[in-house]
């Protein structure tokens, strides 16, 4: 080496390079790590539809089920409510569903199939809490006569009706979502699937 | 024995390592009630350290079981119940410890130069340490680890555009579960252990390059006698090392107290909900995270939605947090010291620490319209004292600064 002078710009270039190279590899080698934390084909294995008999719904009553493991809510709702529903509208922050927050056919009034029968994930659009059921018209601590029963998230206050409608001012920023569903027969919910165009 | 010292520290800087950072390690000789708590976290950090691992020779990481492997060790493990409230006593009693150390720097001014950097490696601690403890509380699989979970990681759901993507891949499915439940325990055993016992070197090796403030604010190196030493320096060994005993002491007796007569601390330290096991279908009546997190988790629900979205509020709770970053170059006073500092300053430290407070104390209550109007005027408050120090820390009379350490 003696005698040689040394070449910084090519030193340089070959440092450059092989940290060019370096970086490539490692997000390389970082792929397949982040890539284990994605849901395994198990997890999306077990995201199957679900059936829910409502035969034996009655007015007022509420189920629960798990789908994809959220609580998805079925009720039963009588003339009452779905009159009530109507005169909400004011309090409301999206009464007329213009969010997506519901497949195309339960774009309407009652956010269903069939306006008797509520079908609603039973996730907080806030923050994940699953809302408490509060159907009891003129509850006190809701706000009395204008409560026409609905849901309650105790977390952080947000309040929905009785078609999971948001109330306006409230943290929860839109409708509850509405999963996709089908009557396989008068008695019988599938959840999880559209029905049949 | 010194032919033993002599063959380690010609292959190992033994003696060298212990001269300058405990022997000859110089510190301010009035250090008062607010420096016992470096070492305490220090303390705190070791027992976590240990129960930890113990912990998890019989914690089974996975949703069915994880619930009763922490029943199994409360009531059939011998002692596993002594052990368990060591260690969640441990997670309170490190953030009592450590307020009260991001306190005493405010008073202090322990984060203005040439200090940033311990500043700011301390709170890159504090952020680490609020991510292991959550992930930590996880673990049992109660109500309560598994909401809180699921509100802490919808945060995530609400960034714009990634956001449900994002979701799924923390979660590794399409709700909390197993998966979540199995990495959290991986970064809470493994991952972020290493990394909060790299930062608290690093904090330390930072602050032994420039050295201790004191509660004068005052520089000991300004002042060395014909030897180099600072003539208000004492060595930190044995000097503090024994101090620091004492407080050790105090501190034991007090986290005993806690573990063997409240270990639970009427739902503080571990709710009440948490001794039910999770269940997806059914919320509790109310849920609040623990108290340390709770600041920020008011500032969260403060922030109305906006453009629907929930971003606004994560967006300012994260600023909350980040904020504190800031702190050195934010703060334009000449003094350190509370002692010295002008009478703007302190009201605006004691509005602070009101609103922190009443973040906290508003965090742990149910939303009204009453608690979310004065979350919504503390947030203003917090956010004002660090947007506003620039003002109130060039404006008003300090007193002036001593020469050299008074009192003691």
């Amino acid at each position: 080496m003696s005698g040689q002078e040394i070449d910084l710009k090519k030193r340089r270039f070959l440092t450059q390079a092989t940290s060019v190279v370096g970086a490539v590899g490692v997000g390389f080698v970082a792929w397949p790590f982040l890539s284990t934390w994605s849901p395994s084909a198990a997890a999306k294995a077990a995201g199957a539809p679900v059936d829910v008999d409502i035969s034996k719904l009655e007015p007022g009553q509420l189920v629960r089920v798990l789908w994809r493991k959220k609580p998805v809510w079925i009720f039963r709702r009588d003339d009452q409510i779905i009159s009530d529903l109507k005169t909400l509208e004011s309090d409301l922050a999206d009464p007329n569903n213009e969010q997506q927050q519901q497949p195309e056919y339960a774009k309407n009034p009652t956010r269903s199939i069939k306006p008797e029968i509520a079908v609603i994930i039973g996730v907080c659009t806030h923050l994940g809490c699953s809302p408490t059921y509060r159907p009891e018209v003129g509850a006190a601590d809701l706000g009395g006569d204008s409560w026409k029963g609905g849901f309650y998230c105790p977390c952080h206050g947000s309040k929905f009706d009785l078609a999971g409608r948001v109330y306006a001012g409230v943290p929860a920023p839109t409708n509850l979502v509405v999963p996709p569903y089908h009557f396989v027969n008068d008695s019988l919910i599938r959840v999880g699937v559209d029905p049949q165009a | 024995m010194d032919n033993n010292k002599n063959w380690i520290d010609q292959r190992f800087p033994l003696t060298k390592v212990w001269n300058e950072h405990l022997a000859e390690y110089y510190t301010p000789r009035n250090f008062n009630f607010w420096y016992f708590f470096g070492s305490l976290a220090i303390l705190v950090l070791v027992i976590q350290l240990i129960t930890g691992i113990f912990l998890t020779m019989h914690f089974k990481p996975e949703a069915g079981l994880a619930f009763d492997s922490v029943e199994y060790i409360m009531r059939d493990v011998d002692w596993g119940w002594l052990i368990r409230y060591m260690h969640s006593t441990g997670a309170s009693a490190f953030f009592v410890v450590v307020y009260l150390h991001m306190y005493r720097a405010l008073i202090y001014g322990s984060y203005k130069a040439p200090r940033e950097l311990i500043w700011i490696i301390g709170m890159v601690i504090y952020i680490a340490l609020m991510a292991e403890a959550f992930m930590g509380y996880v673990l049992p699989w109660g109500q309560m680890s598994y909401w809180g979970a699921q509100v802490i990681i919808s945060l995530f759901g609400s960034v714009p555009v990634i956001g449900p993507d994002l979701l799924v891949w923390i979660l590794g499915d399409y709700a909390v579960g197993d998966a979540a439940l199995n990495r959290f325990f991986s970064l809470h055993v493994i991952a972020m252990p290493l990394i909060l016992v790299v930062l608290v070197f690093l904090h330390i090796v930072a602050l032994h390059t420039v050295g201790s403030n004191n509660p004068d604010g005052i520089e000991i190196k300004k002042n060395k006698d014909k030897n180099g030493i600072p003539k208000d320096g004492i060595p930190f060994h044995p000097y503090y090392s024994v101090k620091d005993i004492v407080g050790v002491v105090v501190f034991l007796m007090i986290f005993s107290a806690v573990i063997f007569f409240a270990p639970a601390l009427n739902g503080y330290f571990l709710e009440h909900a948490n001794f039910v096991e999770a269940n997806p279908l059914k919320t509790p009546e109310h849920i609040a995270p623990l108290w340390y997190l709770t600041p920020f988790y008011s500032v969260l629900r403060a922030i109305p939605p906006m453009f629907g979205s929930q971003f606004p509020g994560v967006l300012a709770m994260f600023a909350a947090l980040l904020i504190f970053f800031a702190l050195p170059w934010l703060d334009r006073s000449k003094v350190k010291s509370i002692r010295y500092r002008s009478l703007p300053y302190k009201i605006a430290l004691g509005i602070f620490v009101v609103s922190f407070v009443w973040l906290g104390y508003l965090g742990m209550q149910p939303v009204t319209p009453m608690n979310a109007f004065l979350a919504r005027v503390f947030t203003a408050t917090y956010f004002g004292f660090f947007i506003l120090m620039p003002w109130f820390t060039s404006i008003g009379q300090t007193k002036p600064v001593p020469e050299r350490l008074t009192g003691v």
